[in-house]
């Protein structure tokens, strides 16, 4: 009976976040507010989620697996919205008129990967 | 509350899977609207975290541990889609800027 308590609390909360996660992404002002929303509290819901399943299934093979998918979303969740991140910067994506701290202040820095474009490779 | 027979958990379940998916159709609109491609990127990439959580979620709604496999390969393959997006994205921008447009974004390209 408590453990009921527990798994409809987690799932209800997990799924809570989720829809949260999904409302900050229509309404947030630019791609950088809308990141924070979408990585974080999606993240935070899902793991809340995997968390209620690994309760209700008491059995350690279950456990396992959910931890093991808790473990991975967490690792690649940050790699993921930095990649998206630093390519919404490069390609100037505009930022929210309230931002107040650019600490690349507008100047775009050297690509990371100094390899040709597909275009300077095809006009040679 | 009318009693369908579900029970606490399977109440809780149904609420959940009902928020899941309502966050499903939230990302789902800023895939839509955009108006960038990193806007699209970022909506495709909750989408996969959510359809995550709705298989695990279904695990518990029809009592099948199957499904638990289901969001590791998900979780897996989804960051590897957002991954190879945004590498596409910076590609094309050092295409255009090369090609001489500046400001590549600038005019909502599709």
């Amino acid at each position: 009976m408590i453990l009921d308590i527990i798994v409809a609390v987690l799932l209800v909360s997990g799924g809570a976040f989720c829809f949260v996660a999904g409302l900050g992404l229509v309404r947030m002002q630019d791609v950088y507010l809308r990141m924070h929303a979408a990585t974080k509290a999606a993240t935070l819901g899902t793991g809340l989620i995997l968390a209620g399943v690994a309760v209700y299934f008491a059995e350690v093979a279950t456990e396992i697996r959910a931890l093991i998918a808790i473990v991975f979303l967490v690792i690649t969740a940050p790699v993921a919205a930095h990649m998206i991140g630093r390519t919404a910067y490069k390609n100037r994506v505009p930022m929210w008129e309230g931002t107040t701290i650019d600490e690349w202040d507008g100047q775009v820095p050297p690509r990371a990967d100094p390899s040709p474009t597909h275009s300077e490779r095809t006009s040679k | 509350m009318i009693d369908l027979g579900l029970g606490l958990v399977g109440w809780a379940t149904a609420v959940c899977l009902v928020l899941v998916i309502l966050g499903m159709a939230l990302g789902f609109v800023r895939m839509l609207l955009g108006p960038t491609l990193p806007d699209r990127v970022v909506g495709l990439d909750m989408l996969t975290v959510l359809m995550v959580a709705f298989a695990a979620a279904y695990a518990i709604a029809v009592d099948e541990t199957a499904f638990l496999d289901v969001a590791i390969v998900l979780a897996l393959v989804g960051f590897l889609g957002t991954v190879a997006f945004a590498r596409y994205a910076d590609r094309r921008a050092a295409e255009d800027e090369a090609a001489g447009k500046t400001h590549p974004t600038e005019e909502h390209r599709q």
